[in-house]
């Protein structure tokens, strides 16, 4: 499915977001998105917020309401595995919303 | 015949619908008049885990269930057309952000006071307690309970108690007085509220907790389910981790129902339920809880337990069920009972089968199987 624009700001930075078929209730089906920041050095509540400005509800079935991402739940940025909400994005990445492997 | 003595009758409903709410969705069974033909239909959120699913009898059509899936957080649905369509809440239960506590799941719903259109309560694990004013759309946390200062102390640690996490559940409200409510945990014990859930205090005198150093304790008992007697709001029956008890208020001292039970099978288990019409009639599911506490039917034979006295003596109800080799677990919250002139019971299993019987418990019949593991049942 091709990637859908959730834009609500004018200016900022895009970033795009894959989202996992968990999630993908929220987003009509999509399976990334791209949402625009305010900031130009974002950070990655800044991403999940304007996630959750497009999608509401989005963000509480992934972080917790102490701010942790969920136990099941991967985020990667550019790549690497962060849990971290504060940290900042480097210019051009991509982030990778993934459902850890658990069930039963 | 006069007023004074003409008895109520009672009409039968023209149907009997069981919410069913499993580790991997919600599925309906809906029966006739004469509750002998049953057709199931669902699933609904299919691969949730739903933890209960309740109608709102104040207006016939409203539907919550609370939902998580393995990987996603908790959340709560919303019907209002009976469940042909669902709406997923705006602000589902949560803590405050600087209490450092995260909900893991909604376990317990209970819609509000008849005069208080649109109230909601809901239980979580671990335990907390959560109320809506708008049908079940947003949720904010009850401070009275969830900051209550004594609230570490009465429930222990948020990973103490069941296996799948401490719980708030039974919340009861009054019907004659909405700032009146109890609620239940697991661990805790029974609490009660007269100013509208602003402040609680524990009434567990008269029920054991043997697995406490001193059993005789102000709280921090294992409640399992607490019911109102049926048309007796100051009765209130206990399933708990330690027998069976019962309540009439004023009293604050619960007696010990529990010794009528055989010792073969003894006074452990989840569900408690109580007859619709008469306040001396429940019935109970016994578990195994010998030993490494299998929970499981004892002897693998499983019964229904029914008083008809208040808890003093007890009948084994068995006609029907498997004789022997049949494990079966019942959860708290997979019970219920329908409004029939002669009550319906039903019940789900851990292993996805729903029995039910059409005359009070002396006759069971399999209604349907190979469903998910079962969390709650009720007619909705």
């Amino acid at each position: 499915m091709p990637s859908r624009s959730a834009d609500r700001a004018a200016t900022g930075r895009r970033v795009r977001v894959a989202i996992p078929t968990p999630l993908q209730s929220y987003t009509a089906g999509a399976t990334s998105v791209t949402v625009t920041v305010g900031s130009d050095s974002p950070r990655l509540s800044d991403v999940l917020a304007a996630l959750d400005a497009a999608y509401p509800g989005i963000r509480f079935r992934m972080v917790d309401e102490a701010g942790r991402v969920r136990p099941h739940v991967q985020v990667f940025v550019g790549g690497a595995i962060e849990r971290d909400l504060a940290a900042l994005l480097p210019p051009n990445t991509e982030v990778f919303i993934v459902g850890a492997l658990s069930g039963g | 015949m006069s007023p004074r003595t003409a008895k109520p009758r009672l009409a039968a409903p023209r149907r009997v619908r069981l919410l069913i709410a499993t580790r991997k969705g919600l599925w309906t069974l809906t029966g006739d008049a004469t509750r002998r033909t049953w057709k199931l239909a669902g699933p609904a959120f299919l691969g949730h885990i739903v933890h209960h699913a309740v109608l709102d009898p104040r207006d016939g059509r409203t539907l919550l269930a609370a939902a998580r899936t393995g990987h996603l957080g908790p959340t709560v649905f919303r019907s209002t057309d009976g469940g042909r369509t669902w709406k997923e809440a705006v602000k589902p239960p949560a803590f405050a952000p600087d209490s450092g506590r995260v909900v893991d799941h909604t376990f317990w719903l209970t819609p509000g006071h008849a005069s208080q259109s649109g109230v909601w309560w809901a239980g979580t694990s671990p335990q907390g307690l959560f109320r809506s004013a708008d049908g079940g759309a947003t949720w904010e946390g009850v401070a009275g309970f969830n900051a209550h200062p004594m609230r570490k102390a009465w429930c222990g640690g948020d990973q103490d108690g069941t296996p799948d996490g401490p719980k708030l559940h039974s919340i009861l409200v009054d019907p004659r007085d909405a700032r009146h409510m109890y609620f239940s945990m697991s661990s805790g014990g029974t609490f009660e509220s007269t100013d509208g859930g602003e402040d609680w205090h524990p009434l567990n005198q008269g029920v054991r907790a043997d697995f406490q150093p001193n059993p005789d304790i102000e709280y921090g008992h294992d409640s399992h389910c607490v019911r109102f007697a049926g048309g007796n709001p100051d009765r209130l029956w206990q399933q708990n981790h330690c027998g069976l008890f019962r309540l009439d208020r004023p009293a604050t001292r619960w007696t010990d129902i529990g010794v009528g039970m055989p010792k073969s099978v003894g006074y452990v288990g989840f569900p408690m339920v109580p007859h619709p019409h008469d306040p001396d009639t429940a019935w109970i599911f016994p578990m195994d809880g010998g030993s490494v506490w299998p929970r499981v039917s004892p002897g693998g034979k499983p019964a229904a337990y029914r008083t008809r006295d208040g808890g003093k003596t007890w009948k084994r109800q068995a006609d029907g069920m498997p004789k022997s080799q049949a494990w079966w677990t019942v959860k708290r919250q997979a019970m219920t009972a329908d409004t029939f002139p002669t009550v319906g019971v039903y019940f789900g299993t851990t292993s996805g089968e729903i029995w039910g019987t059409r005359d009070e418990g002396r006759t069971w019949r399999r209604l349907g199987g190979h469903l998910p593991h079962i969390y709650a049942v009720e007619v909705g």
